[in-house]
């Protein structure tokens, strides 16, 4: 029993390292930024450096493996060749494709590099077909990553009107907000995700010992509060412990990670060409071990057989996942 | 393709006044209270554009959709610029709907809030861009120009040397550049409910218990703080942005509008406050002093613009 699509499994990579680790586990595609704050993964020790960028290309090239430059932050006022050249450099290295978000580069390489491959990244926040509608229009995008605000239902309606492929989150942590609209660490820690790549910076991260508590701490603000004893969440806002008229609890989200794995033929049947695992910031141990995972369940789809729904339980951020808004049991 | 410099550069006019934006409102207030308050508006605020419309769930649509064509002809006759205002976030066909009906409304300006609303604009349509639009640099100001974009609220967490970037930037393109300036300032939105979840709700079955927080519902630290305010979809910021003592600095940069976001205070009040302080009548401590007189038991935030975080309020001079 055969006939299913195979998707494609588009995976991370924070460094060469991670690159090639998830090359050798099965990666169709990696994903990857460059060392600055020209991609929304900005982290201290993460992505790659010029002469990394072009060997990791050339590399992933020899193995019949794609390569998706992310530059998906929004450039400064005034900044903007840090993200030009970024995108000159992408283009030039031989990506596959680019991952963009920002009206202003999207018009710059649909002008300067017509030929390149243009992704909507996910901070782009396109949710409907609308949305996109204008993005492929005007700046010819290949191929949309998809929000994760949406349902299965609604990315199947999409998909019947577009004129592009689309990408889902499959696995790893998960936004809340819809991506790249979101200053909720701006407002505590004055460092914007969309200009600098990096949400609740551990810059601003402080853990603070408060009789038999402990507090993880955000700018100047409590975002978790846990007995000593426990292992003190990182002070992700969206994610946080607050109150409000006398309840206490995750006001926004249960801090639970992303697995929808189990949901991999609907996705399919939606129409989605590819899936993404979401963690440039992970070890190359963890990206191994979930691109090994999706590989068997991806080519059991396309193979027709069944589906092995706990595959990544054991990955998941606090060993508690979430099918997020594919299923919206909160509608 | 769209071309990235589609815009000649025009010589710069002088500093011009500048003008008061009312932005939609965007609390779940009854329909005879919303009334109420753009008749106000219409007879006694000095404000001279006053947007309206569903901007963060459309959910409330149905309640008061019937009585937009009765405020919007109240405030037009008392002489203020109508903008009709679209959702921030468009996922469900009938939001995809209502995004089309108000772009071809055929009398008023429209706002764009989503990037979706784009795709259904008329060839040289002009439209305006709200605060829940990427607006970071000259590039996407340039496309966003291109298209025909008669003004552009920037994003509410750019700080004032961005902000002079693109205000300077946009005076040669001729269009104006508005900033947000007073109300709890949007940070997020979702495609869940908050209210519905913290009432142990589903978002069909919400019971529209957003209705019951006039300005918010507050969201507090565990060690009681004010932190974060929830409306429906949308997260705010627990203080009220308040710019009013930072008109000067905002004039320097070449901003055109300052945007007053409406809240249950007196805002008829607020907007005399910002205009006499505009107009030179009063300074800017006294004007602080009379808005947080207005505003009662609320902390002001400028921190976006002038601070080490958005929720912090920067007591700075006036002029360079």
């Amino acid at each position: 029993m055969t006939g299913h699509p195979r998707l494609e499994l588009v995976c991370p990579a924070g460094t060469p390292a991670a690159l090639r680790t998830a090359i050798i586990a099965g990666a169709d595609t990696i994903y990857c930024g460059f060392r600055d704050e020209t991609n929304a993964r900005n982290f201290p020790g993460l992505n790659f450096s010029r002469a990394e960028m072009e060997e990791s290309i050339a590399f992933a090239h020899a193995r019949e493996t794609k390569v998706f430059v992310a530059i998906n932050t929004f450039p400064r006022a005034g900044q903007e060749q840090l993200w030009r050249r970024a995108i000159d450099d992408a283009v030039s290295f031989g990506a596959d494709a680019l991952i963009l978000a920002d009206l202003g580069l999207l018009a710059y390489t649909s002008n300067r590099h017509p030929q390149i491959r243009r992704h909507l990244s996910v901070q782009a926040a396109a949710a409907n077909a609308d949305a996109i509608d204008f993005y492929t229009r005007n700046f010819g995008i290949r191929r949309v990553v998809l929000p994760r605000v949406l349902s299965i239902e609604e990315i199947n309606a999409i998909n019947r009107e577009i004129n592009c492929e689309t990408e889902a989150f499959v696995f790893g942590s998960l936004c809340v907000m819809a991506e790249g609209r979101c200053s909720l660490s701006s407002y505590a820690t004055g460092t914007s995700p969309n200009l600098g790549g990096v949400c609740s910076p551990g810059s601003h991260v402080a853990y603070r010992e408060n009789g038999h508590e402990l507090d993880s701490i955000l700018g100047d603000f409590t975002i978790h509060r846990v007995s000593r004893d426990l292992p003190a969440p990182y002070p992700t806002i969206c994610k946080g412990y607050f109150t409000t008229e006398g309840l206490w609890g995750h006001i926004f989200e249960d801090p639970a990670g992303l697995d929808a794995s189990a949901l991999i033929p609907q996705l399919a049947m939606a129409g989605v060409t590819a899936l993404k695992i979401e963690g440039r910031q992970r070890s190359r141990a963890y990206v191994g071990a979930a691109v090994r995972n999706l590989r068997r369940v991806i080519d059991n789809y396309a193979a027709g057989l069944p589906v092995n729904e706990s595959a990544l339980n054991h990955l998941s951020e606090g060993q508690s996942t979430t099918q997020g808004a594919y299923r919206k049991m909160w509608r | 393709m769209l071309r990235n410099d589609a815009s000649e550069m025009k010589t710069p006019a002088p500093n011009p006044r500048i003008s008061l934006t009312m932005g939609p409102l965007l609390f779940n207030w009854s329909t005879e209270r919303r009334c109420d308050f753009y008749a106000r508006l219409a007879d006694e605020a000095p404000i001279d554009t006053v947007h309206v419309g569903e901007v963060v769930c459309s959910k409330r649509l149905p309640f008061y959709l019937d009585s937009i064509a009765e405020t919007v002809d109240r405030l037009q006759r008392g002489g203020k610029t109508v903008v009709l205002s679209t959702l921030a976030l468009i996922t469900l066909p009938r939001e995809r709907q209502y995004t089309v009906d108000i772009i071809h409304n055929g009398e008023y300006e429209v706002e764009v809030n989503d990037i979706a609303a784009l795709a259904h604009l008329a060839k040289e349509q002009a439209f305006r861009v709200g605060p829940y639009v990427n607006v970071y640099s000259g590039g996407t100001f340039r496309v966003l120009a291109g298209l025909g974009a008669s003004s552009v609220c920037l994003p509410p967490e750019l700080p004032i040397d961005t902000v002079e970037a693109l205000a300077t930037l946009a005076r040669s393109l001729s269009v104006g550049c508005e900033v947000w300036s007073f109300g709890r300032v949007p940070l997020a939105v979702s495609g869940r409910c908050y209210h519905a979840r913290v009432h142990k709700l589903t978002k069909d079955a919400c019971q529209f218990v957003c209705s019951r927080d006039s300005d918010g519902l507050d969201v507090d630290t565990v060690d009681g703080r004010g932190f974060l305010a929830i409306n429906g979809v949308q997260a705010m910021s627990n203080t009220y942005c308040n710019t009013v003592g930072d008109a000067d600095r905002l004039r320097i940069a070449g901003v055109t509008a300052l945007r007053l976001s409406p809240h249950s205070c007196d805002m008829i009040a607020v907007s005399k406050t910002f205009r006499d302080l505009l107009d030179g009548k009063l300074d800017s401590e006294e004007a602080l002093r009379r808005t947080g007189e207005i505003c009662g038991e609320v902390s002001f935030s400028n921190g976006f613009l002038f601070g080490g975080s958005g929720s912090e309020m920067v007591r700075r001079p006036q002029v360079r």
